[in-house]
């Protein structure tokens, strides 16, 4: 009879699948790691014959040395390098912050206009997206810095619109509210009015669960915590003061001043995304097939359900992730700025200090760590949420 | 005759349906009710107003005397205006190239071969241009049409074999038309790539840093899905790391550490081959997981039937997993090319005279001072052109390989 | 039983178990088929038919028991896996065909590419082929423009051309429309009739009943029943066959 315990006879270790597997990979790892120790040791040589020093960060305990034009924390040329670098990751964070939701807006708005049955908004829309989507944002960022912002008038005949906002080649000076004594009461006053509002919004939504029938959760969510916000204001003594800008001489005094390269930047990427975040939007609006909305209507849904229980629901899945992407994008294009003149994290770490000290190994590590650091711990929250998702859908 | 019996009752009626055809439009499209009619009105006002605005800076304000003045310089940057001919006849070759692939494409004379052959003599149009450029132009529009008989002439079987064909050559013999051959006295002296600027310059980082990429970015794919798992994971590591980080951040360290990875001598001196190194790291992993997702759409039976076959892993990924997973990504990676084409505006800011670049430098010039808004627009507007047409051809492609294939 | 005992059992599987995960999908099952032999196997979904006969070809990898394929042991050896697949052809409930390949291009592919044969011969071959599923018109068709029936046509006509001495067909007419499920029926049981051994998964009783030399009823990842077809329609021993069958016929 013939051998039937095949599966004990060992192939010889050349056509064994297994070994075969481990071997390629051995081969790749060592390919990869050679290549890897090459540079290395090419640097390390590099480095000390070129420099003569030794990779180490202790140099950002030293004093910078330079300037940078805005900051939202203090700080002065006396000052560490570790220091300046979080001015930067500062100022890239505050561009970030607001080109998120400005983009968001501008591109919500132009998503829906896009979808409009009106010809003319639509095409405004289309044009919109068409024209933007196509034009580098380099050469956007570089057009608002110099041909928009820089040819504004002298601060002496600035533009003034209604507010009052004045509009010059210096920047943007707008009203400002300055905290008094009860600033801090008030901020815990608008504490209070959140949590109070989480409770309303996670007991409707309880309630809604039992019921069947969802209360706008988010709309008295906001109703209850503007109402704590408008009695605090209104029982505290004035806890903030409006301060407005004003003509004096050659500048303008009083108010906020956003610098004309935050303007620049903050501008640049709002367009230029906002275009991006259209696409998205209408993408996902017109993911949800016409089926859900003839089906929400023949069961007598009202138009407004429709779009509030069935459609909506099902398109911000749809949009979410890409969403976040897009936010991601403009996070990294906020790097840019370099090219205005706008002190964010880059221009400062990869410029300004990398020119000083010559450290380019530490300041790229720390730069790129940052940067990555951003954005794995935004792919990590997208994949959490689409695995969220996917069980849902089950 | 029936048809010519029914032509005048035609004519007598069609009118006054386009008549009601029209209004009808207009009523379902801009005044179907109180608030459409509102947007509407507001839409219009302000389409008016930008025109208004636009308008009167370009014909008004703005002095364009600085766009042909600088003509030459946007297009090529300080290649040497006497080896201008190499330039065009490399723009003649593209032209038959392009009318070549048309043919593929489209198989009968459509549309879209007009609107190709037409570009030149639009271009013809632009007012400064001399009477040597219009010429030049009118032969690119010759061998454009050349270019699509000869594809005609050819058996409809050998047509693809032939375009690669034709492509690749066209590649080796524009490279060496751009850098030159022979000695520094000879007819065709070498031009540094230091020189070559300009649009000339955007439109090469652009098209080899996607194609040096490409081998890459397919291989990074295929690693992320491989069932090895040091492999998938060497792959991962390097995708997410490039895809974390800005390009600007790869550009300065292509710049400033290249250098130091590479033994002493190592000939990377030049700053653009440096940047076209960063931009092709760039793009390979944005590659990757482009061709990821058309390998990820390969249903998995494809897999097993190559299998049960007895095809290798090797020919089955060749024969079976990559025709079908490129071509299911090749809408996505026109998009990609068309963004590689925009983000090489970066290599602007260390120090290379692309577009942009050469723009920069036109407005450091004291006899341009103040023409930020006229150069700039001028380069946003040749970015566009070449973006959205770019985008366009790519729909229609993906509508004509959409049919008839599946 | 002829004394011949193995010398002419092609497929010989022993006590052959796999798990996905902690799910046992096979257990201890054991089968021979003898060469020129058409064996079907039924049972309900899940039962583990489906995993068993991808096993052979190593689709699936099993994780104990023995599988010998014409003599050849089905083990880690890559040698070994290659020729099991080069004897064995496979067609699958969803026919797998290339979609971007042509009809002509997806039965010469394998022989071209795996038996190094000459472009012309091998074209000579495949047009042989299609004429015997009876389907020669279509050619220089895509699959996506050919019927299901037509497809699971050229899905066997592509398995034949590397001249298999073994086909396994993972529920070949389960995915078409009823008026197509006669032709792909048709084709198998000329296949059978020349002498090919086969190895069936199927849910069509008309044709265990009248092409299969034995029918084999799986359940549960375990062989619960071997025997004739006269045995089986007429006198299943077991329970669980005859459950099996009350809700099918």
């Amino acid at each position: 009879m013939q051998s039937i315990h095949a599966s004990q006879v060992r192939p010889p270790f050349y056509r064994d699948e297994r070994v075969l597997g481990v071997f390629s990979q051995v081969l790749v790892v060592v390919i990869v790691l050679g290549l890897g120790l090459f540079f290395f040791s090419n640097m390390i040589s590099g480095l000390r014959e070129k420099h003569s020093v030794a990779i180490s960060f202790s140099f950002l305990g030293q004093a910078a040395g330079f300037d940078i034009g805005e900051s939202l924390i203090e700080y002065s040329r006396e000052r560490t390098y570790a220091r300046a670098f979080l001015v930067g990751l500062l100022n890239t964070f505050q561009v970030a912050f607001w080109g998120i939701v400005f983009a968001t807006l501008l591109g919500v708005v132009i998503g829906v206009m896009r979808l409009s049955t009106n010809f003319l908004i639509n095409r405004i829309a289309a044009v919109y997206i068409e024209l933007f989507r196509n034009i580098p944002l380099l050469v956007l960022l570089i057009f608002w810095a110099q041909a928009v912002f820089l040819k504004l008038p002298r601060v002496a005949e600035a533009i003034v619109l209604p507010g009052p906002i004045f509009l010059s080649n210096r920047g943007v000076a707008i009203p400002w509210g300055l905290p008094t004594e009860s600033w801090g009461t008030y901020l815990v006053v608008l504490g209070t009015g959140i949590v109070l509002g989480a409770i309303v919004a996670y007991v409707l939504r309880e309630q809604g669960k039992r019921t069947g029938r969802m209360p706008l959760v988010t709309l008295w969510f906001v109703v209850t915590v503007s109402a704590v916000g408008l009695v605090g204001w209104v029982v505290l003594p004035q806890p903030l003061t409006l301060d407005q800008p004003a003509l004096e001489g050659f500048n303008t005094q009083g108010g906020k001043i956003l610098s004309q390269q935050f303007m620049a930047l903050l501008s640049g990427l709002i367009i230029y995304t906002a275009a991006f975040i259209a696409e998205v939007v209408r993408a996902g609006i017109q993911s949800v097939s016409k089926g859900q909305r003839e089906a929400a209507t023949a069961l007598g849904l009202t138009p407004a359900q429709t779009l509030r229980l069935v459609i909506f629901p099902q398109a911000l899945r749809v949009i979410i992730p890409p969403l976040t992407s897009q936010y991601l994008n403009l996070t990294k294009n906020s790097s840019l700025a370099i090219a205005i003149g706008y002190p964010d994290l880059f221009a400062v770490a990869g410029n300004t200090i990398l020119n000083q000290t010559g450290r380019e190994i530490e300041m790229f590590t720390m730069i790129m760590g940052t940067y990555l650091s951003l954005s794995l711990l935004t792919s990590l929250l997208m994949n959490a949420y689409n695995r969220r998702i996917r069980l849902v859908e089950r | 005759m029936t048809t010519a019996a029914e032509t005048p009752s035609d004519r007598s009626v069609l009118p006054i349906t386009e008549r009601y055809a029209l209004l009808g439009w207009l009523r379902r499209n801009l005044f179907s009710d109180l608030f459409n009619s509102l947007l509407t009105l507001v839409a219009l006002v302000f389409i008016f107003t930008i025109a208004r605005i636009l308008l009167r800076w370009a014909f008004v304000t703005a002095e364009w005397g600085v766009i042909p003045a600088n003509f030459n310089l946007i297009m090529r940057g300080q290649y040497p205006a006497a080896e201008a001919w190499r330039l065009w006849l490399v723009i003649y070759l593209l032209g038959a190239v392009a009318g070549v692939t048309w043919r593929l494409i489209s198989g009968q004379f459509s549309g879209a071969a007009r609107v190709l052959i037409a570009i030149p003599f639009v271009l013809m149009l632009i007012p400064f241009f001399s009477m040597g450029t219009r010429l030049n132009l009118f032969i690119t529009a010759v061998a454009s049409a050349a270019g699509y008989y000869i594809e005609g002439y050819l058996p409809i079987q050998r047509r693809g074999r032939a375009a690669v064909y034709f492509i690749l050559a066209y590649l080796v013999i524009m490279l060496l038309l751009l850098r030159g051959v022979g000695a520094e006295e000879g007819p065709m002296p070498p031009v540094s790539p230091i020189l070559w600027g300009g649009l000339l310059l955007s439109l090469l980082l652009a098209f080899f840093g996607i194609t040096l990429s490409f081998p890459l970015g397919v291989a990074l794919a295929l690693g992320r899905q491989s069932k090895l798992p040091a492999i998938r994971v060497m792959s991962v590591i390097y995708i997410e790391f490039i895809r974390g980080v800005p390009l600007i951040s790869l550009l300065f360290m292509g710049q400033v550490m290249l250098q130091l990875f590479l033994p002493d001598g190592f000939p990377l001196v030049d700053r653009v081959l440096r940047a076209l190194v960063a931009i092709t790291l760039f793009s390979a992993a944005y590659t990757a997981e482009n061709v990821r997702g058309g390998l990820q759409s390969i249903p998995r039976g494809q897999y097993e039937a190559a299998q049960a076959l007895g095809l290798s892993a090797y020919q089955s990924t060749i024969n079976i997993i990559l025709p079908q997973a490129l071509r299911a990504v090749i809408p996505v990676l026109v998009g990609q090319f068309i963004s590689l084409f925009k983000d090489t505006t970066l290599v602007a800011l260390v120090g290379i005279f692309d577009l942009l670049g050469i723009a920069r430098t036109i407005l450091a010039n004291p006899d341009w001072l103040g023409t930020q808004q006229e150069v700039y627009a001028i380069i946003a507007v040749l970015f566009w052109i070449f973006s959205y047409s770019m985008s366009y051809a790519s729909r229609r492609l993906e509508r004509r390989l959409g049919v008839g294939v599946r | 039983m002829s004394e011949n005992e193995t010398a002419d059992e092609i497929i010989i599987c022993q006590d052959v178990c796999k798990w996905f995960g902690d799910f046992q999908a096979l257990k201890d099952c054991s089968l021979r088929v003898k060469a020129q032999e058409v064996v079907v196997i039924i049972g309900p979904s899940g039962s583990g038919k489906s995993t068993f006969i991808r096993c052979i070809n190593r689709l699936e990898e099993h994780q104990a028991g023995d599988i010998i394929v014409d003599g050849i042991p089905l083990t880690r050896d890559v040698r070994n896996i290659e020729q099991i697949r080069s004897e064995a052809g496979m067609v699958f409930q969803q026919f797998n065909l290339f979609p971007h390949l042509t009809v002509l291009e997806n039965i010469t592919l394998a022989p071209i590419q795996v038996r190094k044969m000459k472009k012309e011969e091998a074209q000579e071959t495949a047009m042989g082929l299609l004429n015997r599923v009876g389907i020669p018109e279509q050619a220089d068709k895509h699959p996506g423009q050919l019927s299901g029936g037509q497809q699971q046509r050229v899905a066997i006509a592509r398995s034949l051309a590397m001249s298999p001495k073994i086909m396994l067909f993972d529920e070949p007419t389960s995915a078409l429309d009823p008026e197509m499920i006669k032709e792909v029926l048709d084709v198998m049981q000329e296949l059978a009739e020349s002498g090919m051994t086969m190895l069936v998964v199927t849910h069509e009783m008309g044709f265990a009943r009248e092409v299969a030399d034995r029918i084999v009823f799986m359940d549960a990842g375990e062989i619960v029943e071997v025997g004739t077809p006269e045995h089986f329609f007429t006198n299943a021993q077991h329970d669980r066959t005859k459950l099996f069958l009350s809700q099918i016929l």
